[in-house]
């Protein structure tokens, strides 16, 4: 079965405003996991830079050998990406999904603040929900 | 509706029946709007209970206007006199009005003779809202409260009406019900009529 290793949500600067593992695969420590924040952030700026084509909004998947790295940017500069399974499909609809969440339980919630990290418990239990779906469709298949 | 061509000429504004008006609004446009509302009362305060209570003002002054349009739009210009007649008022009309469904459920308080409940499993304006840890059992409801107090007392029915969160056995979100304690005088004038 396809896996999810974990999701990341930074904001337009670059911080990690919201960390999620699935599963022991893959998991990080705190420290680390801002370091990739960081560092996909300076990647996926440069790559629109080198792009030979114009028009280029930067990175949209990693391909690794032991892990894919989907990349989604909203149009306000916040990007999520989850890291999975080499060969998982279906990431883009997943991160879609993800961002309408975002929109929904976060920026629509009064006690949030921008480019703060993300503690919003709806957020969270509708995220979980998403996710369990997307398994449970790649076990269908 | 009438069709097009047979529109009934009016001389007089006030003759032509009162539009029943778009019944829907964006929910998005509306969730962004009452936070933003939640928002500026935050920075107007510096306890949760002044914050509760700004919100209940603001919802008050929804539920006075409410009552007069529902009265004149679907009672003919009358008014429900009795205790159960306004509340299932509240809980149908009003409701379907603001949040097209009727309430949950409308119930009895067990302790007191004068508390009646309205509980609703996800109320409207909590949808999208998530209360942080340390603010505690605060509830973005206190709004919803402020119209059914806005609409009671504008009926002559005087009450104090605040909302809270219940927990429920089985479900991981609670849900919200609506305390309506009513004045004395509402009570004896009700025993009164009998």
């Amino acid at each position: 079965m396809a896996a999810i290793y974990s999701l990341y949500i930074i904001n337009k600067s670059g911080g990690l405003i919201y960390y999620k593992d699935y599963g022991s695969a893959g998991r990080m420590d705190t420290n680390d996991t801002l370091r990739v924040a960081s560092l996909w952030h300076s990647m996926h700026a440069i790559s629109q830079q080198l792009s030979p084509v114009s028009g280029c909004f930067g990175i949209e998947l990693l391909q690794a050998d032991t892990f894919d790295l989907n990349c989604f940017q909203s149009l306000t500069g916040t990007k999520f990406f989850v890291v999975s399974e080499p060969g998982t499909q279906h990431m883009e609809g997943l991160l879609k999904h993800i961002y309408e969440l975002y929109t929904d339980y976060v920026l629509k919630n009064p006690f949030y603040e921008m480019e703060m990290p993300i503690r919003c418990e709806l957020f969270d239990i509708n995220l979980t929900q998403a996710v369990q779906k997307d398994r449970v469709a790649l076990l269908a298949r | 509706m009438i069709g097009v061509g047979k529109i009934k000429q009016y001389s007089n504004v006030l003759d032509k029946p009162l539009s029943k008006g778009k019944q829907e609004v964006s929910l998005s446009a509306f969730a962004f709007l009452f936070s933003e509302l939640v928002q500026y009362n935050q920075t107007q305060v510096d306890n949760i209970a002044e914050l509760e209570r700004r919100l209940e003002d603001a919802g008050y002054a929804v539920g006075a206007r409410v009552l007069e349009l529902l009265c004149h739009r679907d009672k003919g210009n009358r008014r429900e006199t009795r205790l159960l007649g306004i509340l299932s008022f509240v809980h149908s009309t009003v409701w379907k009005v603001l949040f097209g469904k009727v309430a949950d459920s409308l119930e009895k308080g067990t302790e007191h003779e004068d508390e009646y409940m309205i509980s609703e499993k996800e109320l409207l304006v909590n949808r999208f809202i998530s209360i942080p840890k340390d603010m505690g059992t605060f509830n973005c409801g206190a709004f919803v409260a402020g119209i059914v107090r806005g609409v009671l007392d504008g009926a002559g029915f005087p009450a104090v009406v605040t909302a809270h969160f219940v927990p429920v056995e089985g479900q991981h979100r609670p849900r919200t019900t609506i305390l309506i304690k009513f004045a004395e005088e509402v009570l004896r004038r009700e025993a009164r009529l009998g």
